[in-house]
């Protein structure tokens, strides 16, 4: 098949950038949506050009290392799907495509579709973890954790940290992200103990870090490659309100 | 010169022996903690928990990634699960058990006190990934649940739906990023170790460069700790991330850390196979599947894939039970499917060498859910595998619950790696090597769901005490990073990039990558011969010396340069292959995952010769052009007699 592909290129966060267009023919409908990007690297290679600066590592949709918006749509038009894991076959023959970086005032564009996604380690690092000094566990059976508690715990924890939720919200908030990492540890009894620093430190970090309000829109869901559901965010913002009581009667 | 290595393991009973052992080294007086700087590359499992816990104990941790963040680390692809010796399940497991069966495994090539000590282990991960809040799945009861995996018969595996992986390196991430607001942990993320700082025989620091700005900086330390992963890349196309690399592990390779094992490779059996040239990299299916999936190909090879028209024959729905061979069924009546991966992967090939591969370029077999879904139904299966078959669906457009799954075997793990002592000890004093970058526990053959285990176990609970006892003995020096070692290597490694940039030729790095790959692949790859084994090493050299004359790296060093990154890694991989192919050839017997065509049973399985090849293989570089040279630790086996590995 063959593709008309406009893509973001800008040599570092201060350049200003410009789209590029390549034209590519005899693309195979079994290349993922990379691999198509890898033939086209490699020609501007050979060619002593510099290659489109682009993050991947694992591939197979879950280190979050990936992610670029494809017609708007971060990801790509396919639901549930990293962009390493879209192939051609969803597109055909003659298409125009155009990919840039996700755009947000806390992801800093680095190169091309490169972006700065340190924001969301911060966050991580003001409270998203149970203090727990290696060797101090208790025999793993003696926390009894019910199987629809630990259902719910764990589809908040498969977040993979990509972005696309911040990607796609017209207000660059980091609500998802957020609120599955505090439904993620709020909901077990393990994460009990700092439940209400936990929502509070990092409800203020993510609004530190520069994201945007939630207005209630549900691009974020909608983009979201693990298919993490709204009402994590419904859960972050009670158990803010509730950690404001809480915090200030301490 | 021979270097005499010393496993420096405790004599005595196996069972108390790391207890012994802890007692026996010396302790860092708390207060002395924090003058002590750590060096910890790689943010994986190993790399995480052991930074996160040196952290907790008060040294001073310096942690280096070459990702944007720890929590992308290629330990977050790992599947299937964890083993424990917890024996919840009541079926006769034990730490002795899961010694034995990792022994047994291994093919006999492992070192006995480090495979008791990490089943002992075993047992405090699970407790400390489930305060972390790793939501592990459970029974309705509330407790934790099991399943088996390939190479046990018993249900020992913790997991979490199929990314167990991805819960415990964020579980370690987690840990990890708490330590870095404590302020005991200083995270280099986009930053990759360029060489190795030996002063006086000690590890002394590393020379980095920031992936960013293109900046080269040196960072001085009392202790070097490795934890870069493993080496699969080498055949290009493999299951690892597209960044995973021999670097770090070869660049201390180069200062004098030897290379052990390198020809231990594990295949696994259960990938998505090949579907063109373009491919970049094989997506792993967990080998859990085979719980429930059936592996089998076509009798007739009028069914299979054919050469001439590129085309399947018929349709798998459309083939009578009476036209099947369920082949592990039939030659390992008691693992059937889950006999252990380098059995399963040596099988998918026969069958596949035999004209009956069911894939593109015949390199395919069929593992179907029919069966499992008529017993347990399409919710139950969905439970246990749904987002395997979804990740199958994506990559394949092929949908498992309605036709089956094709799979091949593919690179996956390497067991070979840096040669380390009982104490996770490289033969450089003060280089400590942990998780897939060491050679330690698994001998010729890893287990399913035993990287994770060997990975926290090493940097959770082995590493944090076994450093202490080398920083106490040597006590707190000078950390001066403008020392003419580390200038000098900053120089060398700068100069590595100007050259780099400057061949301007007409072939990209991948270009090399891919061929090497291949020349791999085919001669020390699922079988290795003599023959062949040859034919590579003459080949290597010879895609080297064009990858220097005429590769294309265009850019400059300034700032994100991918390509750049990219040569650097591939120029090591030209070099390490030549290793890797030199110890195949030398070890002339067939272990676990080292195939030698010359070696085998009557019925094609592997033939061990213990009586030359009991041994370490640990390779010394002796310069570029020279071959390594070799030098053995013996081993002894006084608990687990070695035996021909049967699964029949």
């Amino acid at each position: 098949m063959n593709i008309k592909l406009h893509v973001w290129r800008q040599s570092d966060s201060s350049a200003k950038g410009s789209f590029e267009t390549h034209n590519l023919s005899e693309i195979n409908e079994e290349m993922s949506f990379l691999e198509m990007l890898d033939v086209l690297n490699e020609r501007l290679e050979c060619d002593g050009k510099e290659a489109i600066a682009f993050e991947s590592d694992c591939r197979e949709g879950i280190c979050g290392m990936c992610g670029f918006v494809v017609n708007g749509i971060p990801h790509g038009h396919r639901e549930r799907t990293t962009v390493c894991q879209l192939h051609m076959r969803e597109f055909s023959d003659g298409d125009e495509i155009t990919i840039e970086p996700w755009r947000a005032l806390a992801f800093p564009v680095q190169r091309d579709l490169i972006v700065d996604r340190g924001a969301f380690d911060r966050i991580i690092q003001s409270g998203g973890y149970v203090s727990v000094r290696t060797g101090s566990a208790p025999d793993a059976n003696g926390i009894l954790v019910g199987k629809d508690i630990a259902d719910r715990a764990f589809d908040a924890a498969t977040c993979i940290g990509c972005g696309a939720c911040v990607a796609a919200c017209p207000n660059a908030a980091a609500m998802l992200f957020t609120g599955a990492k505090i439904s993620h540890l709020n909901l077990l009894p393990q994460g009990q103990p700092e439940r209400w620093t936990r929502a509070d430190n990092m409800v203020s970090q993510m609004d530190e870090e520069g994201f945007g309000s939630c207005t209630n829109v549900g691009e974020c869901s909608a983009a979201c490659p693990k298919g993490i559901p709204l009402d994590v965010i419904g859960l972050m913002n009670a158990d803010y309100i509730k950690a404001q009581k809480k915090l200030r009667s301490q | 010169m021979t270097i005499e290595l010393k496993s420096n393991a405790p004599t005595g009973p196996i069972e108390s022996a790391w207890e012994r052992h802890r007692f026996d080294i010396n302790l860092v007086n708390p207060a002395n903690k924090r003058k002590y700087n750590v060096i910890v590359v790689g943010s994986g499992l190993a790399g995480a928990s052991a930074a996160a816990t040196m952290g907790e104990l008060g040294y001073n941790v310096k942690c280096f990634a070459f990702q944007d963040s720890p929590r992308r680390a290629h330990s977050i692809a790992a599947q299937g699960g964890i083993n424990a010796a917890k024996n919840y399940q009541n079926d006769g497991d034990s730490v002795y058990r899961l010694f034995y069966d990792t022994v047994k495994g291994g093919d006999f090539r492992s070192r006995e006190s480090n495979v008791h000590r990490l089943a002992e282990i075993s047992r405090n991960i699970i407790d400390q990934a489930v305060a972390q809040g790793v939501p592990f799945a459970r029974e309705y009861g509330g407790a934790l649940a099991n399943r088996s995996f390939g190479g046990a018969l018993v249900s020992r595996t913790f997991y979490a739906k199929g990314q167990t992986g991805q819960q415990l390196l964020l579980g370690a991430y987690q840990a990890l990023e708490r330590q870095i607001a404590a302020g005991t942990v200083e995270m280099h993320s986009k930053t990759e170790m360029m060489d190795l700082v030996v002063i006086d025989g000690h590890a002394r620091g590393i020379i980095v460069r920031n992936l960013n700005d293109g900046s080269i900086s040196s960072h001085c330390a009392d202790a070097v700790v490795l934890a870069s992963g493993g080496y699969a890349n080498v055949f290009y196309l493999s299951t690892n991330a597209m960044g995973s690399n021999v670097t770090a592990t070869w660049r201390a390779a180069k200062k004098g850390a030897l290379f052990a094992n390198p020809c231990y490779t594990q295949i696994h059996p259960t990938c998505i196979p090949v579907s063109g040239d373009y491919q970049s990299k094989l997506t792993l299916m967990s080998e859990s599947l085979r719980n429930d999936g059936r592996v089998w190909i076509p009798k007739s090879a009028s069914d299979c894939w054919s050469p001439e028209t590129g085309k399947l024959g018929r349709a798998p729905g459309s083939i009578p039970e009476s036209e099947r061979d369920y082949y592990l069924e039939r030659r390992y009546p008691t693992f059937g499917n889950l006999v252990p991966r380098d059995v399963a992967s040596r099988a998918a090939k026969k069958a596949c060498d035999e004209g009956l591969g069911v894939a593109y370029g015949g390199r395919g077999v069929y593992l179907d859910f029919k069966e499992a879904i008529g017993r347990l139904g399409e919710a139950q299966v969905a439970e246990r595998y749904g987002n395997l078959f979804e990740m199958y669906e994506r990559i394949t457009g092929d949908n498992p619950y309605k036709v089956p799954m094709k799979i091949y075997p593919a690179p996956h793990y390497t067991m070979g790696g840096l040669w380390v002592d009982y104490n996770l000890q490289s033969n450089l004093p003060g280089l400590f090597v942990i998780g897939e970058a060491n050679f330690s526990d698994h001998g010729a053959n890893r287990l399913g769901a035993s990287a994770l285990m060997q990975g926290l176990a090493d940097g959770y609970f082995v590493l944090p005490y076994t450093i202490g006892h080398y920083l106490a003995k040597e006590g707190v020096r000078d950390n001066d990073p403008t020392r003419s070692e580390f200038k000098d290597a900053e120089k060398a490694s700068a100069a590595k990039l100007d050259k780099l940039l400057n061949i301007n030729g007409s072939e990209s790095v991948d270009s090399f990558h891919r061929e090497l790959g291949l020349i791999m692949w085919n001669h020390c790859g699922m079988a290795r011969n003599e023959e062949g084994l040859k034919k590579a090493l003459k080949e290597i050299p010879a895609i080297r010396e064009r990858f220097w004359n005429n590769v294309s790296v265009p850019g400059n060093e300034k700032g994100i340069n991918q390509t750049l990154e990219k040569a650097g890694r591939v120029a090591d991989f030209l070099e390490f292959g030549e290793v890797m192919i030199q110890d195949a050839l030398s070890r002339a017997e067939s272990c676990g995952g080292h195939f030698r065509e010359e070696f085998q049973t009557e019925e094609g399985e592997a033939k061990r010769n213990d009586e030359e090849f009991s041994y370490v293989a640990a390779w010394e570089y002796k310069g570029e052009g020279n071959a390594a040279a070799l030098h053995k630790e013996q081993l002894t086996f006084e608990y687990v007699k070695p035996s021909q590995r049967s699964y029949k």
